[in-house]
């Protein structure tokens, strides 16, 4: 079984800002962390390797320094990794990416199951992986909490669904996203470490990946981040004072001014 | 503190402290309250390769040697070292073979020992022979090419939980202790069976048991080392295994500074947190001088055996005593400093002076320890080069 797991690298969790002069994210001095998420598709992946055989191999798109998270994901279980670095790629939005991804997956070689996050912790769209098999022509389950076995041509799985499980069979190939629930990611071995400092990681840039120029980075991206901010919190609390009729006279007012009423 | 770990020494301590931090600290007073085997723990270590540490790498180890050891060990116990008694117990169950093995014996076992696949115990102590090992009663007597074995064997760590056993009996009981030998005692041998687990008064994550023998037939391969060298062979292995009591002292101890340094710089009292207090200061500045120094002791004592020295009787009862006395003082300075609230359950100290008090007891007890440094120092009139 050939399975690919998706890794993007996003900036630590609890410290990232957004500079209000430029909006965008202040990543200077910031520890770049793997998604969160995607720990749990990379242990869902080793699992099924261990259970079923095959090969593991863990990509990422970004820059130079997401070979880290690459590193990591080969001493925590990955066979093998590839970077997906280069200039052009730079500013994708989700479609450039499952684009530049997609291209990746068909590098390596007939492919069984791709799994993904089901959403980062700074793009946080969770658009990736359904794009992803939209474009690969794979089936696609996204919040997927239990892979319960897969034979042959399908896999029947688990999805969770708010309040709810659904049980589901997929045919293979297939891109799925993952749930927490899913696993508990193992820590990193020794051995696996030591693997990981000597491996060597390829990077594929559009050159090797033969992409179409203007299907990815930010030409090929439709949609523009343009602006990203905190939401203000704008409750304002006024109290209101003097007799009881005129404070309900100002309320009603008030009400009707804000077109509440 | 530079402590000049090569990078993979320190890839391992920071290995050990997340498995301790993010898979025994969640679970550590469950473990304490309930005295569980932490088997989903003992699983994850075996995933990380722990088992591997201390077993040669032509055994599909990692070649470690005594250091490498201590400093898993610290980082176990500096949040649990009930959890770090049992993988210590599991690298001198080990030690046996890896010394004194035939290459049959450690291909055949040792490879599973290093995934973490079987546990191992060492079991040396009957209720006639505590401090004085010599006074051992249970026998292995020779028949038709096996030895068979009756006798029990008490406070063995790791007792019913592990799968291999490193037993020491006599096989010849006329000639006393020098007619003892060692053996390799699977656990689903028949005439093998346990005792009730003891109730401990701290370490109470790992586990403690009798080991019964009634006409256990163990065969003749299963011998380690040259009959009759069992008394030598486990004095040399108690000694090779003492620095790791010694990293487990300083782990207790220093996860006991922590949060004594922790506590007192948020408890205010008389208008200011208690760190600003000096009573409390001079109390705060010797415990982090004893763990410091005990440190540095076990860690010298260990490079000294990975040095390949042929004998540190004293060197390893030093780091022995001087650590585990330490952590006593240690932990018990921490309840001090963490008043009332130390001795409740919700804060770690008061485990940490309950595990503390068998480090002083265990793997020879201090005032042993003591007599076998002064007769060290004895006979070689106290000098040093
Ligand atoms: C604050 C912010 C807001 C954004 N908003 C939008 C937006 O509204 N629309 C838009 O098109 N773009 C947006 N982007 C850009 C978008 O984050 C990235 O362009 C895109 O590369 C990944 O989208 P995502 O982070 O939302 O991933 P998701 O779709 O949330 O990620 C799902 C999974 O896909 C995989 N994956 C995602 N990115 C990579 C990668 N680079 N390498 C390997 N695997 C990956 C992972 O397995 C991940 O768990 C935004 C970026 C930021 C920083
Ligand atoms: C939790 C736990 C785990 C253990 N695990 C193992 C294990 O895995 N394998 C194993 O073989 N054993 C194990 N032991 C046994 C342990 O090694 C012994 O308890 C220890 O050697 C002390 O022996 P004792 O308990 O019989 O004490 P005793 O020998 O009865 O000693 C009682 C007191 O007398 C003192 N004393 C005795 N002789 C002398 C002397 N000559 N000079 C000065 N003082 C002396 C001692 O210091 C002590 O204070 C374990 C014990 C415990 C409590």
């Amino acid at each position: 079984m050939n399975i690919a797991v998706c890794l993007k690298q996003v900036p630590g969790t609890t410290k990232v800002e957004i500079d209000p002069q430029t909006n965008t994210l202040v990543r200077q001095g910031i520890e770049n962390i793997v998604n969160p998420f995607d720990t749990y598709a990379l242990e869902e992946g080793v699992r099924l390797r261990e259970r079923y055989g095959g090969k593991v191999t863990a990509i990422s798109m970004g820059p130079p320094q997401a070979e880290a998270i690459l590193r990591d994901a080969l001493a925590t279980g990955a066979d093998e990794a590839v970077l997906l670095s280069d200039a052009a790629f730079a500013g994708a939005d989700t479609w450039a990416t499952a684009y530049t991804l997609s291209r990746a997956v068909d590098k390596l070689g007939p492919c069984d199951i791709v799994i993904c996050g089901r959403q980062t912790i700074d793009g946080d769209t969770g658009q990736v992986g359904p794009e992803l098999a939209e474009i690969l022509g794979f089936t696609f389950v996204s919040y997927v909490s239990q892979v319960e076995e897969i034979d042959g041509e399908h896999m029947r799985l688990k999805r969770l669904m708010g309040e709810r499980y659904e049980i589901l069979e997929a045919l293979l190939p297939a891109v799925i996203t993952v749930v927490k629930e899913i696993n508990t990611p193992r820590l990193p071995s020794l051995r696996g470490m030591a693997k990981a400092k000597s491996a060597t990681i390829p990077v594929w840039g559009a050159e090797e990946l033969e992409v179409d120029g203007n299907k990815i980075g930010l030409t090929g991206s439709a949609t523009r981040v343009i602006k990203v901010f905190f939401p203000q919190r704008t409750q304002r609390a006024e109290i209101l004072e003097g007799e009881l009729p005129g404070q309900v006279d100002y309320l009603i007012d008030r009400l009707r001014e804000a077109n509440l009423i | 503190m530079e402590y000049f770990l090569s990078e993979q020494q320190r890839e391992i301590k920071s290995l050990a402290r997340r498995i301790a931090e993010e898979r025994i600290l969640p679970v550590r007073a469950e473990l304490d309250e309930n005295e569980e085997f932490p088997w989903a723990i003992t699983k994850d270590m075996a995933d990380s390769d722990m088992f591997r540490v201390f077993i040669p790498e032509e055994y599909e180890g990692l070649g470690g040697g005594s250091l490498e050891l201590c400093l898993v060990m610290e980082e176990l116990s500096r949040v649990c070292s009930g959890v770090a008694l049992g993988y210590a117990a599991t690298a001198l169950g080990s030690y046996s073979l890896v010394e004194y093995g035939t290459e049959e014996q450690k291909k055949k076992y040792l490879p599973l020992i290093a995934s973490g696949e079987k546990l191992t115990a060492f079991a040396l102590t009957e209720s006639t022979a505590g401090s004085d090992a010599t006074n051992i009663k249970t026998t292995a007597v020779p028949e038709d090419g096996n030895y068979i074995i009756n006798g029990t064997k008490q406070f063995i760590t790791n007792g019913g939980d592990a799968e291999l056993y490193t037993v020491v009996a006599l096989t010849h009981p006329e000639k006393g202790i020098r007619g003892a030998s060692t053996f390799l005692v699977e656990k689903d041998t028949p005439g093998f069976s346990f005792g009730k687990k003891e109730k401990k008064m701290g370490v109470r994550a790992s586990s403690t048991r009798e080991l019964v023998f009634r006409n256990c037939s163990v065969p003749r391969e299963n011998m380690i080392g040259r009959e009759g060298m069992g008394f030598p062979i486990v004095m040399r292995l108690l000694d090779r295994s003492r620095p790791g009591v010694g990293a487990q002292s300083v782990g207790i101890a220093q996860g006991a500074l922590e949060a004594a340094v922790d506590y007192a710089r948020e408890r205010v009292q008389f208008e200011h947190p208690i760190i600003a207090l000096q009573a409390v200061q001079q109390m705060l500045a010797d415990m982090a001088i004893g763990v410091e120094a005990a440190r540095l002791l076990v860690y010298g004592v260990a490079r000294t055996i990975d040095s390949g020295a042929k004998s540190y009787t004293e060197e390893s009862a030093m780091a022995k005593v001087f650590a585990s006395d330490m952590a006593m003082r240690v932990t018990t300075d921490a309840v001090q400093v963490m008043g009332g609230a130390g001795y409740m359950r919700d804060y770690p100290v008061e485990k940490m002076m309950r595990d503390a008090k068998i480090t002083q007891i265990y793997e020879g007890s201090n005032q042993t320890l003591r007599t076998a440094i002064a007769f060290e120092l004895r006979k070689r009139k106290g000098r040093r080069e």
